[in-house]
């Protein structure tokens, strides 16, 4: 299943090993192969001598990536279709006629009918709501919580962050779509609200591992310890000095996980518990269309091409944060 | 070696007893499992209430969680409410599963290291940014829509294949559908492996075995890939729960009567027996797996070492 996978080459190999179970994760440790590289403090200076952070170079080389800009476009575009989907959809996209079922395109109607007789391109573009709307709500969602947790567990270090690593361990164990299936079934709900809560359910303890290994480098560098000297209180320590320096690869991570929330919400939604009916949702119409597909491959097409660009958007955009803000690739 | 492997199944016990609590208090949650046994009607309350002292039903949840685990340390995971005997379904759904995911595997390692090697060595040139491009697009298009194109390319338009594999569910059949399972995770096994090789490709011991001398092949084979292969185990070894707990939607769109298909059935007809049971085996798999890879890294590098 793609939702646990985003950290392929992301995270290195700490949060890899760290699939296994505590016993590997010392072991990266103790052979200094991976956590070594520091996300983030101030490195390189610029030509006037005033030092660079890693966010404005980071910014600087994104500006300059083909990538970033199309996928950035592509985003914007689907967030602007999203809040006002009338600016390109003129028509209702629950106004649908039976007389018209399964029919092609016609003037004004460019992708033709759906097995209801809805305009399937109005669908299409009432669609993009749900899916950036699952996204963005339940990355911000997994983000905090995973964030928080993962990053106290990794300052504090002892009991809690025992604790907390066979709690994510516990998580990692459900198969998503398994436990989508389980947890969502009883719900009858056609919001969006349902779903989002079982993603960040499930999703939270990808990023808390992500997060305490992040923290736990950070830990170590000399200006912490230096803030430690002089007396700095622990929130004092992790607002201002650990916080923003381990917050780079929990960014990454998230941006394409975002992606892969899109495609969990249409995969259960096309399995028949994600989103329900009256909800206009990719997932829902690539379901119904799956049945007419011999005689009507326009109602697969479009929903599903929608889809995958909007993934595909989200995970380049993932990927050119990623080579933006990883100090290795320099 | 023997200490590690005993400190790592000691740790297993808690995830395996939280993991399957948590499907337990799911399923709990997930509504009255009487309701579906009379079919569309309301049940006769005297009937209800006989059906649920003898599912036990009637005891609280923690008294039933306790009691299912101790049938399953017997061998007993219970009886599916039609009256089959959970186990007997996992015998015929479980072989099924294991072949596809197995066909799975072997395309994510026969594929995907080779297409991580070869982009790996050839970092920049067109032949790794058309596969990188390639791998994009496979892990954007969500499993289930690669599975209904290709079920409506190969089996419906061109019949190459049968669009439906038949209740047995022979290997050949299994071969579409093992590539759609596998599609997403190939993608990520080229990636990381390219990742690995083209990090590795600079070390020193390559530009030594490559100035002893050695055959460029041995020296990719024997000496850069045996070392970049251990994120890329790890990767396999967790997809294997992962596979087998998401080929549901493949099972799904192939009409394949395995794990995922009784699964669906057990989740539609609130058979929690069968969802916890197969659940239940499911993080097994998944623990017994990581274990493994754990134990590999051992094999692959020479240098770790389980105390």
């Amino acid at each position: 299943m793609p939702e646990q996978k985003p950290w392929d080459e992301t995270t290195g190999s700490g949060a890899i090993s760290g699939a296994g179970a505590g016993g590997a994760m010392d072991l990266a440790v103790d052979e200094g192969t991976t956590l070594e590289k520091t996300p983030g403090g101030p490195e390189g200076t610029g030509p006037a001598g005033k030092p660079r952070s890693l966010w404005s170079d980071a910014w600087r080389d994104l500006r300059r990536n083909p990538v970033f800009i199309v996928s950035g476009l592509i985003i914007l575009f689907l967030v602007v279709i999203s809040i006002w989907p009338s600016l390109i959809a003129d028509q209702d996209p629950l106004n649908c006629d039976l007389a018209k079922a399964q029919e092609g395109s016609r003037p004004g109607h460019p992708f033709g009918f759906d097995g209801q007789g809805c305009d399937v391109y109005t669908r299409t573009v009432y669609g993009a709501r749900t899916s950036v709307a699952v996204g963005v709500l339940s990355t911000l969602g997994v983000s905090l919580l995973g964030g928080v947790l993962g990053g106290l567990a990794g300052f504090f270090g002892g009991g809690w962050d025992a604790v907390l690593s066979r709690i994510t361990d516990i998580f990692f164990g459900i198969p998503v779509v398994l436990g989508g299936l389980v947890f969502l079934s009883v719900v009858a709900s056609s919001t969006v609200w349902p779903v989002i809560g079982f993603i960040v359910l499930l999703g939270w303890p990808q990023i808390a591992r992500i997060a305490r290994g992040s923290v736990i480098t950070v830990k170590q560098n000399d200006y912490v310890q230096a803030a430690r000297a002089l007396g700095a209180s622990n929130s004092r320590m992790m607002l201002r000095h650990i916080a923003p320096n381990a917050i780079a690869p929990v960014i990454v991570v998230a941006t394409i996980a975002l992606g892969t929330f899109i495609s969990l919400e249409a995969t259960l939604s096309y399995l028949g518990v994600g989103l329900k009916p009256p909800a206009v949702s990719w997932g829902i119409d690539i379901s119904a269309a799956s049945q007419y597909v011999r005689n009507a491959p326009h109602m697969l097409l479009w929903p599903a091409g929608a889809l995958a660009v909007t993934v595909l958007a989200f995970i380049m955009l993932g990927d050119a944060v990623r080579d933006a803000l990883d100090p290795k690739l320099r | 070696m023997g200490r590690y492997v005993i400190r790592r199944l000691l740790q297993m016990i808690p995830v395996f007893f939280g993991t399957t609590l948590l499907i337990f208090l799911m399923v709990y949650v997930m509504g009255d499992p009487i309701a579906g046994l009379c079919g569309d009607r309301q049940c006769d309350p005297a009937t209800a209430a006989q059906l649920r002292a003898e599912f036990g039903l009637d005891k609280s949840v923690w008294h039933q969680y306790l009691s299912y685990m101790g049938n399953i340390f017997t061998g007993d995971f219970g009886t599916a409410f039609n009256g089959q005997k959970v186990t007997e379904l996992m015998a015929t759904a479980f072989p099924i599963t294991i072949r596809l995911t197995v066909v799975a595997i072997v395309f994510e390692i026969v594929i995907g290291i080779s297409l991580g090697v070869v982009t790996g060595l050839r970092r920049g040139r067109p032949v790794d940014t058309g596969v990188l491009i390639l791998t994009l697009v496979v892990i954007a298009v969500p499993t289930f829509v690669t599975g209904l194109l290709l079920q409506l390319l190969l089996g419906v338009e061109w019949g190459i294949i049968k669009p439906s594999v038949s209740s047995e569910a022979p290997l050949d059949e299994l071969i579409v559908p093992g590539l759609v399972l596998a599609s997403v995770s190939l993608a990520y096994v080229t990636r990381l492996t390219r990742t690995s090789i083209a990090e590795n490709a600079r070390a020193d011991y390559v530009r030594t075995a490559v100035a002893k001398g050695l055959p460029r092949r041995r020296v990719v084979v024997r000496h850069l890939l045996r070392n970049s292969l251990i994120p890329v185990v790890t990767f396999i070894g967790t997809d294997v729960g992962a596979l087998m707990g998401g080929a549901i939607v493949t099972e799904r769109i192939f009409n394949i009567h395995g794990v995922g298909y009784q699964l669906y059935q057990g989740i539609l007809r609130q058979n929690s027996q069968t969802v916890v049971g197969f659940v239940t085996v499911l993080v097994l798999v998944f623990l017994a797996a990581n274990l493994i890879v754990d134990l590999l890294y051992a094999v692959l590098d020479p240098r770790i070492r389980y105390a």
